[in-house]
Order: structure tokens, then C-alpha cells, then sequence
């Protein structure tokens, strides 16, 4: 987090924990949640190590970011049981061929 | 006769119960000859087991129980357009939205999601996983009722909506005590207007009231019904850019003026409202001062002591919270005397009886604290979205933005598009869930009030087009957004007679058009 860690142990732990934020946001099942988890750990974790935090603020925000860490345990899960389809945003680049039959093809998104 | 058959079928039923059943079958056949009273003592004797009953055979596979329901529930959330029937109707979801895409059934269609990108977050917001995490604890564990006192299912839910109460009232910077949670912003500002008119109005003495014409319907609507009570009301007009002309407001507010009704944020052109110096015309003149806070609070920063706002109403499906929730701001000094619309058990200060909800409750309190949290953050990110959104849309010709420039929320843009049927292009916009205004009237196809309010004309009202960014928007998102309206515009005004005329330079205003 910090660039001035006073050891290399809490870094080793911010690291972690970043990328175990990472790897959770990207389970959401609705799109716009699985972005802006996955944006806002990684602005908050630059915001972060730009400032220059002392020992017992590094370890709040440790203890905030595992918070957030198990809130988003349980809400993937959560998010995974009622998945809907997919936004139109989402296809497009990993278009995959959909519907029942017919040569003709119709792209409603790039 | 019957004896004899009974027995008969007795004995075979003991020599060989497997074949009980062909067996009485073809009993049956044969005693289709006999008196109807041997068919009835005959049914009588009969009496087979499907299966044996063991413990085992009479288990439910839970896995696959639940396997099935769960490929149920996705078999109807995922529907696609097309699979759904609209009520009412004989027609399918997707030719409702378009008729091409209702001959195209057959057709591959090459892309993967086929859910609206969602872009009314005036209408709504999605609830936060936050929120939902701090509300789901109070929907399994913690039922108990928040006024029982005598035990600790009701201390614990208790302390919980007292905390959420806390966050209300730090996110606009008042007391716990002035919050007063109610089902939403429609009964916040029915209770604030109605409540204040009536307990002051009782004397006789005070029997006016202001507000604008571009407030919410909820609003305009309790003015009507004072109205039919006895009170006067004056709609003050707004400004071309949609604000208050401060020196109308104070040529308005008369000695009998009980309560001045303005609401912060415009929900159709996010307008703000000089709040401040209203505040201080109120304080001169000596009336009540409410205001709409539900397209506002959380999103700009609210401070009702500096804005001397005596009453405020707040939503908490607004700002990512659960629906079903809001609050209402009452200040406790100077106090502010309420006539209360429900009465009861004198929960919340006896203003707003009937049991709270915590989960509820809860869900609002945690959605006001991130809301509080995150203010900077998520200012800073609408701000860079709107802009983007704002420059691509401004970047077509004959568009225009409604409301004041400057003095607006960026997470509400409201563009005009003209020569284009504002409905008709949400039609073609079916891939984004938008609206033309907002969600209690977007029913009808009446232009909308506060654009006719604001003066536009009504062409110019009936093809404004209104965008709500959020938390959760994404850059993708708004490019695809920008990327559609261009095309859609495009093509819809290639159909349009007028675009013809505009584009060979003839002024609209200048056609006599002939009747038929």
C-alpha cells in the first residue's frame, strides 16, 4: 500500500489482500458490481499507496480492505444464486452464436 | 352373487399379489355383467400398495430437489424477450418493443447478453452488495421487533435502527433525533406539506402555500388536495434553465404563508436549486421551508443547517439502498409543529406510526454511510462519465441539453433530440433501459411538465431523452450508449419528412399546414 513500509511483512499482506480483492470481484455474476468491485479495489489500493500512511493507518485500512474482503465473500455467492443473462455490453468481443436456427445473422452489437 | 366374487378375488389376491392388478382387471371386465351393487362391493375389497414402504424409498433427493428449482428459477429470469408474453395481450415482449425483431425470430443473433444496459438511475438504483450485506442478517437471525423493550430480540434490532438513524442524519448533517424513517419520499413530502398546511392552518391563520411547477408529482399533487381543503396555493413559474427566480419567490411568500415547498434536485433535469439563499428568504419571512431531497441526498453535499431546510425528504432507493424506505428530516429547533397522517402506536416521535423495519431500515442507514464514504469518489467518477456522455451527444446536430448548464447533477443529463419522437427513439433504444421523464408519469405520452414548465416547446419536450449514471456505470457502457443513440438518431430522422425539410433549409415555422 504504502511506498515507505516500515516492514516488508505488511506489504506482502497488502499485496495479498489486493489480489485476493481482485479474484473475489471477478465472481460477481451482474456485470456493473463485478466492474466497479474490481475498480474501486484498484483505486483505492493506488490512492493508497500515494499517501503517505503511518503504521496505525495502514493497519485500518487493512482492516477495512478484509472487511470488504469477506462482505464480498458472501455476496458472490449470493450474486452466483440468482445470475440473470448477460447485459448487451457484455457480448461482442466474446460473441458466441446464440439462437435456434437460420443462416441469416443478425448483430445487434458490434 | 357378490359373495362369491369377493372371495374369489380374495383368493387370488393371497395366491399372487403381484398379479393383483392384471388380475382385477380383468375381474372388472367381467363383472361389467354383473348388478351395479357387486361393482361397488368389489372396489371396496380392492386394495394394492404401489411400492413398498420403506424409509429409504420415502426420501426426497434434496440435491436434486434443489438442482431442479434452481435450473427453474434461471429457465424464468434469463426469458428472453421473446419467450415473454405480455399481460394482456397476445403479443410477445420483443414485437411489442419492435415489430422487425418479431419477423426476425428465426434469425442467429451473434451476441451473448440480450439484458438493457440500465441507465434510469433516476427512477432507481441498483441495491449495493454492501447494503444487501448489512440487511441480510435481519431477514434470517434478528426478526425481533425494534419497540419491544422487554427482551433482547428487540434491544438488539433496536440499537441497530438507532445506528442506521445515526448515518441518515450524519450524511445531511443533523440530529439522529430530527430523522423520522417513513415508507419513502412520496409519504415524507405528503406528510411534511400536508402535516405542517394542516396543524397550522387549523387557527385559520395560516393558509398559503409555495412551490414551483416543476416539482415532483407527489407534491403537486397533496398542493391539489389542500387545495380542495380550503388552502391557497401558488405554483411559482422557474427560468428557462430551470431554476428559481429568488425575487418571485419573495414576492410570493404573503404573511399566511405556512410552508415553501422546493425541491433540491430536479428528478427530470437535475437542476440544483439555489438552496442557501431560498433557505435564508424562508428564515427571513418567517415559514416552514421544505424540500425534495430524494434525487439529492448522497449525491451532493447536504448540510440542512446551512441551508436552514426545516423539513427534508429522503428516499433510500436513491442512493443504492433498499426500496420501500425513506425518511423524513423535521427540525427539532426551532421546532417544527406536524399534524401526523398516521396515528397509532407513537413510534417515531408519534409522527409516523407503525412498526419500523430493520432489515429495511438497516439497508438505508449502511447505503447512507457509503453513500457518505464514497461521496468524493463516486462525484468525481459520475462527473468524468456525464462529461463524456454530455460531449457525445452535444456532438450531434440539433440536439440540445435541458435545464441549467452549469447548476446540475451530472448523474442527470436530459438531451433534447429534435426532429426525433423522444418515445419512439426509446423504442429503437430497447438494448438501454432509459426514460423520457420520469417513472410515474413515463406511462403516458403526455410531454413532460417540467420541460413545458421550463418553456420548451412542445416538439422540443416530446424528444428529450433523459440519462441517469450512477455508481455502477461503466465506460463500456456509455460508449455503447453513445454509439446507439448516434445510429439510432440517425436512422429514425432519415425517416422523418421534417428532417427532409430542415436539411433543404426550410424553417418548420414557416409551412402553413393545410388541414384535412
Amino acid at each position: 500500500m504504502s511506498m515507505t513500509l516500515s516492514t516488508s511483512d505488511t506489504a506482502f499482506q497488502a499485496r495479498s489482500l489486493f489480489r485476493s480483492l481482485l479474484r473475489l470481484s471477478s465472481q460477481f455474476a451482474a456485470y456493473n458490481f463485478r466492474e466497479y468491485a474490481r475498480r474501486r479495489t484498484i483505486d483505492s489500493f493506488r490512492e493508497n499507496s500515494l499517501k503517505n500512511l503511518g503504521e496505525r493507518e495502514i493497519q485500518d485500512e487493512m482492516a477495512r480492505g478484509l472487511k470488504e474482503l469477506r462482505m464480498m465473500k458472501r455476496q458472490t455467492v449470493v450474486s452466483q444464486f440468482y445470475q440473470l443473462d448477460r447485459l448487451v455490453v457484455e457480448g461482442g468481443k466474446t460473441g458466441k452464436q446464440t439462437g435456434g436456427e437460420g443462416g441469416i445473422v443478425r448483430q445487434t452489437s458490434e | 352373487m357378490a359373495n362369491s366374487t369377493t372371495t374369489a378375488m380374495r383368493q387370488i389376491s393371497r395366491l399372487s399379489p403381484k398379479l393383483l392388478s392384471s388380475s382385477s382387471s380383468v375381474l372388472r371386465g367381467s363383472s361389467r355383467f354383473l348388478a351395479p351393487t357387486t361393482c361397488v362391493a368389489n372396489r371396496a375389497t380392492q386394495r394394492c400398495y404401489v411400492s413398498e414402504s420403506k424409509p429409504d424409498k420415502a426420501q426426497v433427493n434434496v440435491d436434486t430437489a434443489i438442482k431442479a428449482d434452481q435450473q427453474a428459477f434461471t429457465a424464468q429470469t434469463g426469458m428472453l424477450p421473446d419467450e415473454v408474453k405480455m399481460p394482456g395481450t397476445e403479443m410477445s415482449a420483443d414485437v411489442m418493443m419492435s415489430p422487425a425483431a418479431g419477423i426476425l425470430k428465426q434469425a442467429t443473433v451473434m451476441d451473448e447478453g440480450t439484458r438493457p444496459i440500465y441507465l434510469d438511475m433516476q427512477a432507481t438504483t441498483p441495491t449495493d452488495p454492501r447494503v444487501l450485506d448489512a440487511m441480510l442478517p435481519f431477514f434470517t437471525g434478528l426478526y425481533g421487533n425494534p419497540h419491544s423493550r422487554t427482551h433482547a430480540y428487540g434491544w438488539e434490532t433496536e440499537k441497530a435502527t438507532e445506528q442506521a438513524r445515526e448515518h441518515v442524519a450524519n450524511l445531511i448533517g443533523a440530529d439522529p433525533k430530527e430523522i423520522i424513517f417513513t415508507s419513502g419520499a412520496t409519504e415524507s413530502n405528503n406528510m411534511s406539506i400536508k402535516g405542517v398546511a394542516r396543524f397550522f392552518g387549523r387557527s385559520g391563520k395560516k393558509k398559503h402555500i409555495v412551490t414551483t411547477q416543476t416539482e415532483h408529482k407527489c407534491v403537486l399533487d397533496s398542493c391539489r388536495h389542500l387545495q380542495e381543503e380550503g388552502f391557497e396555493v401558488t405554483y411559482l413559474p422557474v427560468q428557462n434553465n430551470g431554476l428559481v427566480d429568488l425575487k418571485e419567490l419573495e414576492a410570493a411568500i404573503r404573511k399566511d404563508t405556512a410552508i415553501v415547498s422546493i425541491m433540491t434536485v430536479n428528478n427530470e433535469i437535475g437542476v440544483i436549486q439555489p438552496m442557501e439563499e431560498i433557505g435564508k428568504i424562508c428564515r427571513a419571512k418567517k415559514t416552514f421551508f421544505h424540500t425534495d431531497g430524494a434525487q439529492a441526498v448522497g449525491k451532493i453535499p447536504i448540510n440542512v443547517d446551512a441551508w436552514n431546510v426545516d423539513l427534508m425528504s429522503i428516499s433510500a432507493h436513491k442512493i443504492y439502498g433498499p426500496k420501500g424506505i425513506g425518511a423524513c428530516y423535521v427540525r427539532r429547533r426551532p421546532r417544527v409543529r406536524i399534524d401526523p397522517i398516521i396515528s397509532g402506536g407513537g413510534q417515531e416521535r408519534g409522527l409516523r406510526s407503525g412498526t419500523l423495519a430493520p432489515p429495511l431500515v438497516v439497508g438505508f442507514g449502511e447505503a447512507c454511510r457509503i453513500a457518505k464514504e464514497e461521496m468524493p469518489y463516486d462525484s468525481k467518477r459520475i462527473q468524468k462519465l456525464a462529461d463524456r456522455l454530455l460531449k457525445g451527444l452535444l456532438s450531434l446536430e440539433h440536439t440540445s441539453q435541458n435545464g441549467d448548464p452549469e447548476r446540475f447533477y451530472p448523474g442527470c443529463v436530459n438531451v433534447s433530440f429534435a426532429y426525433v419522437e423522444g418515445e419512439s427513439l426509446l423504442m429503437a433504444l430497447k438494448d438501454i433501459a432509459l426514460s423520457s421523464g420520469s417513472a410515474c408519469t413515463s406511462a403516458s405520452l403526455e410531454p413532460s411538465y417540467v420541460l413545458r414548465a421550463l418553456g420548451s416547446s412542445d416538439e422540443s419536450a416530446h424528444s428529450s431523452i433523459r440519462f441517469g449514471i450512477g455508481r455502477f456505470t461503466t465506460e463500456s457502457e456509455i460508449d455503447y450508449v453513445l454509439k446507439a443513440v448516434k445510429e439510432r438518431v440517425t436512422f429514425l430522422r432519415e425517416l422523418s419528412p421534417l428532417w427532409e425539410l430542415v436539411q433543404e433549409g426550410i424553417a418548420l415555422d414557416s409551412i402553413e399546414w393545410s388541414q384535412h
